[in-house]
């Protein structure tokens, strides 16, 4: 999976948020729980990734960086 | 006799005066200080604000802590009911509500500043000397039961929020209702999942308030991060949890509970959409020691009118159903002639009656009575009943089993949702020419349909984003050049519905 491809499904839950300039999305309450619901489904569904409840944590969701780091950590395992 | 729901609240505070009573991530406050409190708000009210008027609106801009709690208890001293509104909410939405409400004060729970410019910050009155008792007690002696304890706005289809107005009277008695039906007692610690202007909040507040038992208020944040939500139910001693349907499945949809143990749960109820079985079965493989109940009653209904009690594994293929009714509420269904139905199987309207019910739409004395009405099978005295717009049937153990709603109403992730309001939002949009909102149950997403030159969804969106909560938000949008049209020249919704499989 590429960067690109996980800034698109973010893009679709999300079409209000400039991804590009957000680093603390949880801790600022940009996104909520369905919205991590939705990227997390999506990622499983459309790259057969799956993000485990230990991954499930705020720091790996404050930006699309830190979701990358997360992802590509998974696939690399 | 309980005549008031803060009678409740005085009598913890005489049985249990250095009890915790209410806790929130960071503050923590014993049954003494919260009536202590309370009554300072009141007094406060009292003596700047409505000089002894009483049954008059008084808006609370909420936030996820107790002092949120204290501002409705407090308004409730003054002798005047208290109307949450959840600040994140798009302006323009606030403005509408508070302009149909005309509330007397504002009364800001956390540090709403930018929201409301004359609010009054609860944190800023409620820390007084010794409110001045007599003069709360002389309010409390002119109010009578059936006044009105609060008004919660939910969506309504013209586009504009209905506030439903319930009483003191209604809440008490399903307190009762809910402490005697459960055996509830002073050791539960309830732990609040729902936001304090939903409907669902009151169960919290008012089943711990009766039983002298816990109420902690959890942080929202938790519910994105379900193994840090654990860790704190745990750390928090929580044992009663009465959550949306959606929240619960959080847990079981990431299987937060395979190495994680909850002994301490003892109660787990559930409402506001029907609980998929494979997580209700993972819930019970997990924490089998539970009660699981699930509740059903609409806004206009006190906290529930049925409820069903699950014993073991529920079968896969097999409805849950919403049950059988409390005491005290009659439920009934009814068909479209009017008639009660008494067969298995057959589908009506589900009908309610009792004195849980909401006294009425705040404001709107026509829609209170279209859906308010007279007891079809009752002709000589007036009985009300409230039609709910639910249909449902009963099995062959007589439980009833909800199927779905009669209109465009929908339930989105535990939240009840007119399209008409999204409708009547996108009717706003400058580039919008027409649209429609259709509900694709499968994959539970809202799907917005519009005809426009410009199909920038993020423009789209954030006009949107202007007028209704995200709740409400479409999940996926579709543009058109042109919509189809049904014969009236309406956008034919079943056109739409065949053409993407809904």
């Amino acid at each position: 999976m590429k960067k690109e491809q996980l800034l698109k499904i973010m893009e679709e839950v999300r079409p209000d948020i400039d991804f590009g300039k957000e680093n603390r999305l949880v801790d600022d309450g940009v996104i909520d729980s369905f919205d991590i619901i939705s990227i997390v489904g999506m990622i499983d569904s459309q790259y057969g990734i799956e993000i485990g409840v230990d991954d499930l944590m705020p720091d790996n969701f404050n930006s699309v960086e830190a979701l990358y780091a997360l992802i590509t950590g998974i696939q690399h395992k | 006799m309980k005549i008031n729901i803060l009678q409740y609240l005085e009598e913890d505070a005489e049985r249990f005066p250095d009890k915790t009573a209410l806790a929130d991530e960071t503050c923590k406050l014993t049954y003494a200080e919260y009536m202590k409190r309370a009554q300072n708000v009141g007094a406060y009210l009292l003596a700047n604000v409505t000089g002894g008027r009483i049954n008059q609106p008084i808006a609370v801009l909420i936030d996820r802590n107790v002092d949120t709690v204290i501002a409705f208890m407090g308004i409730l001293y003054s002798g005047n009911f208290y109307v949450p509104i959840e600040p994140s909410m798009p302006g323009e939405r606030i403005r509408l509500i508070l302009d149909r409400l005309a509330p007397v004060a504002v009364l800001d729970a956390g540090n709403h500043n930018g929201v409301y410019k004359e609010s009054v910050r609860t944190a800023d009155i409620m820390c007084g000397n010794e409110p001045d008792r007599e003069a709360l007690l002389a309010v409390r002696e002119r109010i009578v039961d059936t006044d009105p304890l609060n008004v919660i706005f939910t969506s309504g289809s013209t586009g504009e929020p209905k506030g439903v107005l319930k009483s003191h009277r209604a809440v008490i008695a399903m307190a009762e209702v809910f402490a005697n039906t459960f055996a509830f007692d002073h050791n539960q610690v309830f732990g609040n999942q729902s936001p304090f202007d939903f409907d669902v909040s009151a169960k919290d507040i008012y089943n711990a308030l009766r039983n002298g038992a816990r109420l902690e208020i959890l942080p929202k944040k938790l519910f994105l991060f379900p193994k840090l939500l654990i860790g704190y139910l745990y750390e928090r001693q929580i044992d009663t949890l009465v959550w949306a349907v959606s929240a619960l499945r959080i847990i079981a949809d990431f299987k937060a509970l395979d190495r994680a143990r909850m002994p301490a749960l003892r109660y787990v109820m559930f409402s506001g959409e029907a609980m998929p079985v494979r997580a209700l079965n993972y819930w019970i493989a997990h924490v089998p020691d539970a009660r699981y109940v699930n509740l059903y009653a609409p806004t206009e209904v006190t906290f529930n009118c049925t409820y069903f009690e699950i014993n073991g594994y529920w079968p896969e293929d097999k409805s849950l159903p919403i049950g059988k009714a409390f005491a005290n509420y009659r439920v009934f269904l009814r068909d479209d002639e009017g008639k009660i139905i008494d067969e298995c199987h057959k589908r009506g309207e589900i009908c309610v009656g009792g004195t849980g019910l909401a006294t009425g739409y705040w404001n709107r004395q026509e829609d209170t009575d279209r859906v308010f009405i007279q007891n079809p099978s009752v002709s000589e005295y007036g009985s009300k009943v409230y039609a709910t717009g639910d249909l449902a049937y009963y099995d062959e153990n007589d439980d009833f089993v909800f199927v779905s709603r009669k209109d465009y109403q929908i339930k989105h992730m535990g939240h009840r949702i007119e399209l008409g309001e999204i409708e009547a939002a996108l009717a706003l949009v400058p580039f919008v020419e027409a649209a429609c909102c259709l509900y694709d149950e499968k994959a539970e997403k809202i799907i917005c349909f519009y005809q426009s030159a410009n199909d920038n969804v993020k423009e789209l969106v954030n006009e949107l984003g202007k007028r209704i909560p995200k709740y409400m938000w479409p999940g996926q949008y579709i543009c058109y050049d042109r919509l189809p049209l049904n014969k009236n020249g309406k956008i034919d919704r079943e056109h739409l519905r065949k053409e993407h499989g809904l």
